[in-house]
């Protein structure tokens, strides 16, 4: 499991890599990647090398979300496989997330 | 410098004397000993510090001797640093093997000799706090698992009060922890039926279990009020929101059955698919999440929508967790949704479907450890659940409460869209002691009375409508749409109540805007499959049913207690 963030878009968007297992274990990294970065906008969480995602991850995504202002942040979950995907989907993630 | 004791076992004088003095003269305690034997005797007495042993001595030789010193020693570290004259790497490897720590070979370096004693002392000190530290840590583990238990105790009877044990249910929860992050509830309806909830909070243990409390507080007192099953999400929604930290939800799959209406709605918000199985068919219907998990979403935008399917009578529900779906083989594999499915698939009656998953996730964990809460449930559809199953009412305390009183309510347009009026109005009933007893068959009267003056009067559906499978789905379709619409209407309701404590009469008078209907042509006691049922069923619980007017008012008597029936 490792968690990597990088601003991009000037600077206005935070990029949160999170590559295999997405559970409790990553909670202070996932955490330290948003909360360290500020003048962000726009926030891309990139799932493209999570493997697993348990309820605490989605409970970590929640926390993300209100960080990023609630209803009105501007959140993208890219790149996830079909297991993920599915996971997402059971929860209805789909009406808080943009999930690409 | 601190002074240690320090045991000297050597079976020849000088050498013994001379290590002695040394020893002595850096400020530490000695005691000799002039055999093994001896200095197994000594060390049971004195309990030294440390032990100074001599390899070869007649009777019992060093390396035995420290054998049984270090038995007698038990958990304590003595280090044992035995004396030699030997040289050779095999057989100063020896006296480690045999139980010692170190060795000093003749003649010795009083420097050497020192720093080794200090040095192997410091090491029993640590050992010694090492072993304290595990005591403590093993007393308030002791300490915690009992406060715990207690905790689970107090748990168990909030959280586990309901009908868990009704026939109609199987159910199988394996908890985690002393406390299970999954939580299971199930509570009979006052007007026949039952709520059943399964939730799976985020996480384990206590987190989970602090959760459940207020659940199972809101689930149980709400239902036995007579509330729908949409206003108890509501409000344990509402309540999970405002009291768990940001990331922390339960997901949920909640049930209303109601065996009058032949139906089970459904609501899922964050649990994987589960399966509906006919008691005459092989047809799966797969049930679906369609809703954010409980806890998430604020009260202004939750949605409470459930999902209505027809249910007959040995029609069976399964609900799970994610636990049994993620439960891990030992190669780490995950039992998954589409082994599931094919259990289910290749059972050979639903009847036994529930026992095959048990039966199949066993073999498939194999005694490997669990990652998570795994819980099961399956709802019999059961007509013996319509039946009242209250007690009647005992003699003592009946002639307490309100006798002769009248209450009238009438709800307008922006009222009826969103609030259910029958909880109150059955609240209000319940003052009367000796309507308690029939407060299920009262709760439906009310139910029904109002839904047919709201549905068919006030929105004009018809109940014709409910002929067919793909009608009833339609009926619902459109009120729902025409509530969203509703601009104007009422309902109005009466109850009227006369006693004497022993007995009694309750009116309830029910009036709607709506057009009426033609009640002398109208065979209202024809049923079908799906609708007609409410109308019967009012006639077997009144002693009257009388219609007024263009037919958009309607009272009905019920005198209490009940005349049995004959």
């Amino acid at each position: 499991m490792s968690v990597r963030a990088s601003l991009a878009g000037n600077g206005q968007e935070l990029v949160i890599q999170v590559d295999g297992r997405f559970d409790f274990s990553a909670h202070q990294e996932f955490r330290d990647a948003y909360e360290s970065a500020s003048q962000v906008r726009k926030y891309i969480v990139d799932l493209g090398g999570a493997t697993y995602l348990d309820s605490s991850a989605l409970g970590m995504l929640l926390l993300l979300r209100d960080h990023a202002g609630g209803d009105h942040s501007e959140i993208s979950i890219t790149n996830c496989n079909d297991d993920v995907r599915k996971i997402l989907a059971i929860s209805n993630f789909e009406q808080l997330f943009t999930i690409q | 410098m601190t002074a240690y004791k320090v045991l000297i076992a050597d079976d020849n004088s000088v050498d013994r004397k001379v290590l002695s003095r040394v020893v002595r003269n850096q400020g530490n305690d000695v005691i000799e000993a002039t055999n093994g034997f001896e200095a197994v005797d000594i060390f049971t007495e004195h309990r030294p510090d440390i032990v100074l042993m001599d390899v070869m001595m007649p009777g019992l030789n060093g390396k035995e001797a420290t054998r049984q010193i270090k038995t007698i020693a038990d958990e304590d570290f003595i280090p044992v640093i035995f004396l030699t004259s030997l040289s050779d790497a095999q057989s100063l490897a020896d006296c480690l093997e045999s139980g010692g720590d170190d060795f000093l070979t003749k003649p010795y370096n009083h420097v050497v000799l020192q720093a080794k004693i200090a040095s192997y002392h410091r090491m029993s000190e640590m050992h010694r706090t090492l072993l304290n530290q595990r005591d403590e840590i093993a007393r308030v583990n002791r300490h915690m698992l009992q406060e715990q238990c207690v905790a689970k105790a107090v748990y168990d009877n909030v959280a586990h009060a309901g009908c868990l044990t009704s026939p109609n249910i199987r159910y199988e929860l394996s908890p985690l922890a002393v406390f299970n992050g999954d939580v299971l509830l199930a509570a009979r309806k006052p007007g026949g039926g039952m709520h059943v909830l399964l939730g799976d909070f985020t996480g384990h243990g206590l987190p989970a279990a602090i959760g459940a409390m207020p659940m199972a507080d809101i689930f149980y007192g709400m239902t036995a009020k007579g509330f729908g099953l949409r206003e108890v999400l509501r409000e344990i929604n509402q309540k999970l929101k405002s009291i768990l930290p940001v990331g922390f939800f339960c997901c949920a799959a909640a049930v209303d059955l109601a065996p009058d209406r032949q139906a089970a709605s459904v609501w899922m918000g964050g649990v994987p698919d589960c399966y509906l199985l006919r008691n005459d068919g092989e047809m799966i219907e797969t049930l679906s999440s369609r809703h954010l998990p409980l806890g998430v979403m604020s009260a202004d935008k939750f949605n409470d929508q459930m999902t209505e399917f027809p249910m007959a009578n040995g029609d069976r529900l399964f609900l799970w967790s994610d636990g049994i779906i993620e439960a891990r083989n030992s190669d780490g594999e995950m039992f998954g949704q589409e082994r599931l499915l094919n259990v289910v698939r290749d059972s050979a009656h639903a009847s036994e479907v529930y026992e095959d998953i048990q039966r199949a996730v066993d073999e498939f964990v194999d005694g490997s450890e669990q990652d998570d809460d795994t819980t099961l449930i399956e709802v019999v559809m059961d007509d013996a659940l319509r039946e009242d199953k209250e007690s009647a009412v005992t003699k003592a305390g009946i002639s307490q409460g309100p006798r002769d009183w009248n209450m009238e309510y009438r709800l307008e347009a922006s009222t009826l869209k969103s609030f259910n009026p029958v909880p109150l109005m059955n609240h209000i009933m319940m003052e009367v002691p000796g309507l308690r007893a029939i407060g299920g068959q009262l709760y439906t009267v009310v139910a029904e009375l109002f839904s047919n003056a709201f549905e068919h009067g006030v929105l004009g559906l018809e109940s014709s409508m409910k002929q067919s499978p793909d009608g009833f789905v339609e009926y619902y379709r459109q009120r729902e749409k025409r509530v969203a619409a509703l601009e104007e209407g009422f309902v109005r309701i009466n109850m009227h109540h006369t006693g004497d404590g022993d007995s009694g009469k309750l009116t309830l008078t029910l009036e709607d805007s709506g057009d009426g209907f033609d009640y002398q042509q109208h065979d209202i006691s024809i049923g079908n499959n799906y609708s007609g049922r409410g109308i019967p069923l009012i006639e077997s619980i009144c002693d009257s049913i009388e219609y007024h007017g263009k037919g958009n008012k309607v009272s009905v008597v019920i005198h209490w207690p009940l005349e049995l029936e004959t």
